[in-house]
């Protein structure tokens, strides 16, 4: 069967990928940054096409009945699965929330699928799923399908799950980056890379002590009250994985159109920028869990704004950039001394440095 | 936070240009020796901000990017041994070796760990006594301290299954090659204030003497790299050739006596190769004959490997400052940091990487 396969893939597909020196799969090719927009584009793109899958956004829109419909789906393999702040089993929940949330839907449905290394203790696998439940609770969304499979002892890491979820797409909601217009204001709902500096302090052999904590969280309830202020919100997207700078560059590129961001408007908490500076991280790039940044028509941006502020999830919040006619496809940054720079996507995952 | 928010004012930076601006009458080159100072210069659009007539250069002092080929050659072959726990910093991993790099290693099976520090690496030996654990040890004067007390404490533990990849370079050989080598424009240098928090600036002493140039010990930030600037820029205007400590928060005159110590109880000087320049003499540490068994070289017996570089890649003119990475042919297309043809390209300190992430070919 595996031989069949292979030569019928050998004489029937020659690999497109210009990256010869990767035969195989570099743990890069998921990290959110260069590799991964390669792998989409190159191979999955080609293969998949089809008019929902194409604006590449956090999750497809559809209508059925008249009515307009987001899904979306994610995978959550993240090490360790406790970390300040949260458990794999939130970010499972409300990773697919906030995917269905930035396509402007107010989430319905989630299924949800573990695949669990033989071996992982039950008191953990119970921890999970109460985080889990807990979660699905505060956004007010029911699991109604799930799967369960288990794999022998070193073919797993603990626990993976996976998360589909549903949810209806309001009326004169319209998210899509063809709607991004020159003079839109960029809005973030607070501090950015606690996330990624939680986990990072609590990975094995790279221990830090401190007290940042994953803002893991769902935006929905944020979204919707964001609606009840303006429809004028042209695009939204979650800064997970590759952090603020890829998000807003992947908007750039989708749109194209040209993003400008000012780093002294860039909410983040002294805490993150000082494990940052210690471990040679750019904030910019480091994942979140419960930002959105959302693109919004200058008229409405100061109500959106103060709307958002008065969320519990957007009492941070700032407008740290604008969409410019400059420079299209392109992020730049004005430094907190006046210089600028280009904020380009980030190729590969962030490494510790030397000194 | 103290001392990265107040060197990051943008009020003080404008003052400070507005220095320079008045002080500046004719046009000067200056290199800055440590990657580090190139990211600040670039991430925060310094050169942007200084007259035309100030010219920066990129020095040598990327640590990851003057590592030799055949240093990496050595670790691949190392680390793709079975029963070898590799482990390195970060940021060496995507240095691009003949074939491979690390990350690839790691992706085909072998055992490469990221730490922060040797002494993880000596608890990941003292945790796998079945295992041979290696630390690369790549730096400057900087690191050199960190890895004399691994090595030093493993001796002292009696520990075995631990040994050091050393690759150790010196900053003072690295100024005098570039300033005795022919065509050097370079007229002031700023220092590399962390190499100077373990080493002080005595040693400067001399070298600016011997070449007349004066030599600002400077810190990281973007106000230290404008004050470091006005001092050097100042020297240079009244004809003045001193060393001069911008880093007086953090550098003393000898340095840190006892991590001076520890180094030169484990090390010693000898002549190294650079990465895109060549041999060196007298420009980097090995250990010493009684700690010979911790040299990783030795013990896995990879001492004959030898490399050769990638003929399109220009890191050496870049790292001794005579050209900048956008003159290069292939930057930004055969050589990116995903595809890097030289280490100036993959690490977070060198200069391509700098000019191609904040867009210095873009701007």
């Amino acid at each position: 069967m595996t031989n069949q396969n292979s030569t019928n893939i050998a004489s029937g597909f020659t690999c497109p990928l210009p990256i010869t020196d990767y035969k195989s799969v570099l743990l890069a090719h998921g990290g959110g940054g260069k590799l991964s927009q390669q792998l989409i584009h190159k191979l999955f793109l080609p293969s998949f096409q089809n008019e929902f899958l194409e604006p590449l956004h956090d999750g497809a829109q559809f209508t059925i009945g008249g009515q307009r419909f987001a899904f979306s789906t994610d995978s959550y393999v993240i090490n360790p699965i406790f970390f300040p702040g949260g458990t794999i089993g939130d970010l499972a929940v409300n990773g697919t929330i906030n995917d269905l949330a930035m396509c402007g839907a107010k989430p319905l449905f989630l299924s949800t699928a573990f695949i669990i290394e033989e071996g992982l203790s039950m008191d953990d696998l119970w921890k999970v799923i109460q985080s889990m439940e807990t979660a699905a609770k505060q956004a007010d969304v029911l699991l109604v399908t799930g799967d369960t499979k288990v794999v022998e002892r070193g073919k797993g890491d603990k626990i993976f799950i996976n998360t589909s979820g549903i949810g209806i797409i309001p009326d004169g909601v319209n998210i899509n980056p063809k709607n991004v217009k020159v003079g839109d204001k960029i809005i973030i709902n607070g501090e950015i890379a606690s996330h990624g500096i939680a986990v990072m302090s609590v990975r094995e052999g790279l221990e830090f002590e401190t007290k940042i904590k994953s803002d893991c969280g769902p935006l929905s309830g944020l979204v919707e009250t964001m609606f009840s202020a303006s429809r004028n919100i042209h695009v939204m997207r979650d800064p997970t994985r590759g952090g603020v700078a890829s998000a807003l560059n992947e908007i750039a590129s989708s749109a194209q159109v040209g993003i400008t961001i000012d780093e002294s408007l860039i909410p983040i908490s002294d805490e993150v920028r000082g494990a940052c500076e210690i471990l040679g991280f750019d904030p910019l790039y480091v994942a979140n869990e419960g930002k959105l940044l959302a693109f919004v028509s200058p008229d409405d941006a100061d109500k959106v704004l103060e709307t958002m502020k008065q969320h519990p999830l957007g009492t941070s919040s700032a407008i740290i950039g604008e969409v410019v006619s400059l420079h299209p496809g392109m992020v730049t940054m004005k430094s907190s001394i006046g210089g600028t720079r280009v904020v380009d996507m980030l190729s590969g995952e962030q490494l510790p440095r030397i000194c | 936070l103290k001392y990265i928010t107040e060197y990051r004012s943008s009020t003080e930076a404008k003052k400070l240009v507005a220095l320079i601006k008045q002080r500046v009458t004719k046009p000067w080159t200056i290199m800055e020796i440590c990657g580090g100072q190139t990211h600040t210069i670039v991430k925060f659009g310094i050169d942007g901000l200084l007259p035309k007539n100030i010219t920066l250069i990129h020095g040598p002092g990327c640590p990851v990017c003057v590592t030799p080929l055949e240093i990496i050659d050595k670790a691949l072959a190392i680390a793709s041994k079975p029963n070898v726990i590799f482990t390195s910093y970060g940021d060496m991993l995507r240095v691009p070796g003949s074939k491979k790099d690390l990350l690839t290693i790691k992706a085909e099976g072998g055992d490469v760990h990221i730490v922060y520090s040797p002494i993880d690496a000596l608890n990941i030996a003292k945790q796998n006594p079945d295992k041979e654990v290696v630390f690369f040890g790549v730096g400057f004067e900087t690191t050199a301290p960190a890895n004399a007390m691994a090595v030093h404490q493993a001796k002292q533990s009696e520990l075995k299954n631990f040994s050091l990849l050393s690759s150790h370079v010196l900053v003072p050989p690295a100024i005098e090659a570039i300033l005795s080598s022919q065509g050097t424009n370079i007229q002031g240098f700023l220092a590399a204030g962390h190499v100077c928090t373990v080493m002080g600036y005595e040693e400067y002493i001399p070298i600016a003497q011997k070449y007349r140039v004066p030599i600002v010990v400077t810190g990281f930030e973007p106000i230290d790299i404008l004050q470091g600037l006005l001092m050097c820029i100042g020297q240079l205007e009244s004809g003045n050739y001193e060393v001069i400590n911008q880093y007086s928060r953090v550098v003393r005159l000898e340095g840190n006596v006892p991590a001076k110590n520890l180094i030169f109880k484990v090390f010693e000087p000898t002549d190294r190769n650079w990465r895109g320049i060549g041999m060196i003499p007298n420009s980097g540490y090995k250990l010493r004959p009684e700690y010979i068994d911790y040299d990783a070289v030795i013990k896995f017996n990879v001492g004959e490997i030898i490399a050769e570089e990638s003929k399109l890649c220009i890191a050496g003119h870049i790292l001794q400052g005579m050209k900048k990475p956008h003159d290069c042919p292939a930057f930004g297309t055969q050589c990116t940091p995903e595809h890097p043809l030289g280490a100036p390209m993959v690490s977070s300190e060198g200069a391509c990487a700098a000019y191609y992430h904040y867009g210095r070919n873009k701007l």
